[in-house]
């Protein structure tokens, strides 16, 4: 390693790395080597292609054109090329022991003794990089707090594990770690590339990026729009170059003030609130606790015992497949599932009103289908979303709760949205809106900004800009030390 | 070709085909002879099968990990109670067959209070639960084999316009569930809650109300079943459920009925009783013994579930 | 002390042996002696190893409903085939082991439903074993008998054989390399894949252990029943899987307890002979073996939920 240090043949080089899924270009022709000895921040938006990037570097996807290479070992495969990754979901096994996941990913750990060597390796590495972590090898996984396993689960990415670590990837590392353990953390990555090893490092605190990378990676649409060494950034030219996405200031309509909206009918303990006719936004980075806040306040609301003739909340769900679509299902039943106590008699569904309604809300909302009878999965995926606003608007609920709805959208169908919920909004209809696009999100009338799943910020009239957003969801203080 | 689109698409089919086969095997040895015997046997003993069948089914349909193996438990204690009560006293049938019914509902709402009270998953609920109801009925028992009042016996063992009236009960329990399933709000909760638990109650459907009704509605029909079945052979007998555990699951599987949940068959349900009962007659004209009936029954039910996922993974 | 119980979840199932043990001990003080421990376990290690069994199956977050069709199956071999010709006994039972490594890489390879092909097999199982052994017979293979019928120094036969399972398979489950990757498997298998491990091999490989000491179960069964039928040992599926949940096991997430499983087996079976020192009628002993495995859970819950509330 050292020769390759001195020589500084790159650890990875990417040429022209194309990924597409399907239609989409999640990474679009990028270029990038990373040598020994560097540290290189990656930022950017949500759906930048930040983790397609990480996951063609380890191995997770396979490039759709040009080429991934590991030219400093002369390996093929990442995992034997020492790269590692530290995911940003935790991915240890919650009922093993802290040496028995190293044994995990560790497989040459074997025979007699293991548990002896496994024990000393995490140990070392666990007090290399947090030193004072008290944390015990024997201790199962589960009974360690969050903050905890994630640092096991660095620790297990720096430990030797018969290789050396070359290129070690970390995708949020200090989310749930308190500013101490962090600056620690931070001081052993520095150490790392010192010693000739290499940090891709991902996070949403900028004065972390600025304390260690040595270089700055900033993506946006799948490509990268600027590497530069950090040096040459300010907080102002990097959330510059980070920022505007394609945003069109398209809404001409002048901002709508406090007092054309009716009576507050929504507070929740997280400290969301909203008025009658509202359109609230919910913003901030991914998986900083929207969504949750959105699950939390719907299920509040709602009994999982009784079904009123009308529900007052309704959820639109995002994640198609895990939170809204009914997959065996036909588009019509999709659609009606929720408002069918709404025409029941005696407990019998009334399928003409049911038939009415569907044909009523596939012509006002597009659905593109000849049938309404056809599966749900035979639409595309913005078709799909189409019939879960259908469901949720044709009932009679006040509050409609959206759950980062847009996402694999077209364009056509996100105006046909956009404009059908700014005319049920002056119909009195409140939206409490997540969309991890800062577009959709400056449409809103008031924005709550998410942070480490608190609110940072609450913005409103002409407080709700792509900077004022950005501004909130990155952490901008120094990391205090 | 819309009849064959039709028919492929109706999974029920098949366990329709494979009951007729079984049928023809024995009418080809027989000659034709005993036919109307054959089908009057068969309609008469798939009938428990299918009527416990049916809400095995609908506890299958609320999805992955839902099962409920209290089912020969539960039809024996009720089938023993029952028959305690009415002591062979004529003009109790009523009192019975409602002393059965409060049984089945008792009996479902322990089941979904272990599971939603203790977070117990379904299996060992409904587990620890039969263990207990099996030592009420061994209590109650006592080993005497009390006997049906004569009435409810004849009307067990009777026919009525040709048909078995155990057949008939059974013929009208799957008419409600079809049209429960098909027809009403009800229905159309439990087939979301079992597609996607979670996506079912973000769409506001009160899934638990649904999860225990369902719990208590298998139970329900095990108590008829087991009602049934007690005056139809004279008497409750301990282990006389025994049989119904797996036969339960395995109409339900073969009747086309989806594993995963979220889609229910009520037809292909008879069918595969109709099937279960008849491929034994056919093994035992042909002189094939229990062994070679029971490995065919399961190569089936693997070979379904087989093709079942094949199926699944091209669309 | 609730910290304690939830941080050692060996402790409940301990303890519940041990409490069992104390008023059984209480009812009858005659069965304090080498031979009344003895009968209390007789059949106890048939049950532990049929649990053991499970608990690989558990282990991997899948289910074995023909557990005990296929144990009466074993049975019914080793009481016809490996009694008058040893060597296609031998065989046979391998070919069995093997059959149960397949299931395990067919569920895994076609992503099936544990609960149903296990229930097919279970007729599979239980075919074979009617047209082996149409009627109850058989007879063991006397070093068979002897070998469960041994009566070793101090201990019983029974607790020592106790002690020696769980030992071993503690050992195989809970300490080896290996054992450690197949609850890994159980407990976050994504991150198993990306390791590297080959998945099909390992599942393959934990229901092969399965049916390894099915095999051992329905051997031992007979080598103290000194007979077979193709019903003998149907119980022992849902026993199997109430003695792993009693033992501290989960149905998912990969957490087992090899001690514990048959700690829970041993309790189940001296729920048994408990109750009828009881002079409560033998009635409710099958219902006793359900109100302790609900006693047991509660107890487990009402432990995790105040931890969490603590922490």
């Amino acid at each position: 390693m050292q020769s390759a240090f001195q020589n500084g043949t790159p650890i990875v080089a990417l040429n022209h790395a194309e990924k597409h899924f399907g239609a989409v270009r999640a990474l679009d022709g990028v270029s990038l080597s990373i040598a020994p000895g560097e540290c290189i921040g990656l930022v950017g938006h949500n759906g930048a292609g930040k983790s397609t990037l990480v996951n063609l570097i380890n191995g997770g996807l396979a490039p759709t054109g040009g080429s991934v290479t590991f030219p400093a070992s002369g390996e093929s495969r990442a995992l034997s090329a020492g790269v590692r990754s530290v995911f940003q979901e935790l991915s240890l096994c919650p009922n093993l022991s802290v040496a028995e996941n190293l044994r995990i990913s560790h497989s040459d750990l074997k025979g007699a003794g293991w548990r002896k060597k496994a024990r000393a390796e995490i140990i070392q590495s666990l007090d290399a990089v947090f030193p004072d972590h008290g944390i015990g090898a024997d201790t199962s996984v589960d009974r360690l707090t969050i903050a905890e396993r994630q640092m096991v689960e660095i620790a297990i990415g720096f430990a030797p594990r018969g290789r050396d670590a070359r290129l070690v990837i970390l995708d949020e590392p200090t989310s749930s770690l308190d500013a101490g353990i962090a600056q620690q953390l931070l001081a052993h990555i520095r150490q790392f590339c010192a010693d000739g090893g290499a940090v891709i490092f991902i996070s949403h605190m900028m004065g972390e990026i600025f304390d260690v990378a040595s270089n700055i990676i900033v993506m946006k649409d799948g490509k990268i729009v600027a590497n530069k060494p950090t040096s040459q950034f300010s907080r102002a030219s990097l959330v510059e170059a980070m920022g505007h996405v394609g945003v069109k200031n398209s809404k001409a309509a002048v901002r709508r003030q406090a007092s054309d909206f009716g009576e507050e009918v929504l507070k929740s303990k997280d400290g969301l609130t909203a008025r009658r006719g509202e359109i609230i936004g919910l913003a901030g980075l991914a998986g900083h606790g929207q969504a949750e806040a959105l699950a939390r306040l719907y299920f509040s609301n709602t009994s999982s015992w009784r079904m009123g003739k009308a529900s007052n909340m309704v959820f639109v769900a995002g994640d198609r497949g895990r939170d809204g679509v009914l997959p065996l299902w036909s588009i019509l039943r999709n659609m009606t599932v929720s408002i069918l106590p709404q025409t029941a008699r005696r407990g019998l569904v009334d399928r003409d009103a049911e038939k009415r309604t569907a044909a009523d809300w596939k012509t006002r909302i597009g659905i593109r289908t000849d049938d309404v009878d056809n599966p749900i999965l035979s639409l595309s995926g913005g078709n799909q979303q189409k019939v879960l606003f259908a469901r949720a608007l044709a009932s009679h609920a006040s509050i409609i709760i959206m759950d980062d709805p847009m996402r694999g959208v077209d364009v056509g169908t996100k105006q046909d949205v956009y404009d059908m919920i700014q005319t049920e909004a002056a119909t009195g209809r409140t939206f409490l809106w997540y969309s991890t696009e800062t577009e959709e999100v400056c449409q809103c009338d008031r924005v709550f900004v998410f942070r480490d799943g608190k609110i940072s910020a609450e913005l409103t009239g002409d407080d709700i800009t792509e900077d004022r957003i950005l501004e909130a969801s990155f952490e901008m203080q120094e990391a205090s030390a | 070709m819309p009849i064959v689109k039709f028919i492929l698409s109706r999974t029920w089919i098949w366990s329709w085909v494979a009951a007729a086969g079984a049928f023809m095997m024995v009418m080809a040895l027989t000659q034709g002879r005993g036919a109307s015997e054959l089908a009057y046997a068969a309609l008469s003993f798939g009938a428990f099968a299918a009527i416990v069948g049916l809400g095995q089914m609908l506890v299958i349909t609320l999805g992955p990990g839902n099962v409920d193996l209290s089912i020969p438990a539960t039809m024996t204690l009720a089938g023993t109670l029952a028959l305690k009560t009415m002591g062979s006293d004529p003009n109790t049938a009523i009192l019975g067959f409602t002393v059965a019914i409060g049984v089945g509902i008792l009996a479902g709402m322990m089941n979904f209070a272990l599971i939603y009270l203790l977070r117990l998953p379904p299996i060992i609920a409904t587990l620890a639960a039969s263990l207990i109801f099996q030592s009420i009925a061994i209590w109650s028992n006592r080993g005497l084999r009390i006997k049906p009042p004569e009435g409810l016996a004849d009307f067990a063992t009777g026919r009525t316009f040709g048909l078995p009236n155990v057949a008939l009960v059974g013929l009208g329990l799957s008419i409600l569930v079809w049209i429960v399933l098909e027809r009403t709000v009800f229905g159309r909760w439990l087939l979301a809650a079992g597609q996607n638990l979670r996506a079912a109650r973000l769409a506001g459907i009160p899934v638990e109300f649904v999860r225990a009704t369902t719990y208590i509605t298998v139970a329900v029909f095990a108590s008829i079943a087991g009602f049934f079945l007690s005056s139809f052979s004279g008497g409750a007998a301990l282990n006389m459920g025994q049989e119904y555990l797996l036969t339960s699951i395995a109409v339900v599987v073969i009747g086309g009925t989806s594993i995963a949940g979220g889609m229910s068959n009520v037809p292909g349900v008879w069918g595969a009783s109709l099937f279960m009962f008849l491929v034994v007659s056919m093994l035992n004209s042909y002189g094939l013994g229990a062994g070679v009936r029971m490995m065919l029954t399961g190569t089936i039910i693997i070979g379904i579930v087989i093709a079942a996922s094949t199926r699944r993974t091209r669309a | 002390m609730i910290r304690l119980f939830a941080t050692h979840r060996i402790l409940l199932p301990v303890v519940s042996l041990a409490v069992l043990l104390a008023a059984t001990f209480y009812m009858q003080p005659r069965a304090m002696s080498y031979f009344g421990v003895n009968l209390l376990f007789n059949l106890a290690v048939p049950i532990a190893l049929a649990t053991v069994a499970q608990m690989m199956i558990i282990m991997v977050n899948d289910i074995d409903l023909s557990l005990g069709a296929f144990v009466s199956l074993v049975a019914c071999v080793t009481a016809t085939f490996l009694h008058d010709t040893p060597v296609l006994g031998v065989a046979i039972l391998a070919g069995l082991i093997v059959a149960y490594a397949g299931i395990g890489a067919l569920i895994h390879r076609f992503d099936l439903p544990a609960i149903v092909v296990t229930l097919g097999m279970s007729f599979v199982w239980g075919g074979l074993a009617v047209m082996i052994l149409p009627s109850p017979g058989g007879a063991a293979p006397t070093w068979l008998r002897s070998l469960m019928t041994v009566k070793p120094p101090l201990l019983p036969m029974a607790v020592v054989a106790a002690i020696l399972i769980a030992g071993l398979t503690h050992l195989l489950i809970m300490r080896s390399g290996i054992g450690t990757v197949l609850r890994g498997v159980g407990g976050n298998a994504t991150s198993v894949v990306r390791a590297g491990w080959p998945v099909l091999r390992l599942k393959a490989g934990a229901y092969g252990l399965a049916g390894f000491f099915g095999v051992l179960s329905g051997m031992a069964l007979v080598g103290l029943t000194t007979a077979a039928d193709a019903n003998i040992a149907l119980r022992y599926t849902l026993l199997s899987i109430a003695g792993v949940i009693l033992g501290g096991g989960e149905f998912v997430g990969g957490r087992v307890s090899a001690v514990g499983a048959v700690i829970g087996a041993l309790t189940l079976a001296l729920a048994a002979s408990f109750l009828s020192f009881m002079r409560l009628s033998p009635d409710w002993q099958i219902g006793a073996q359900g109100a302790i495995l609900i006693l047991v859970l509660t107890a487990r819950l009402i432990f995790t939920r105040r931890d969490k509330e603590q922490s």
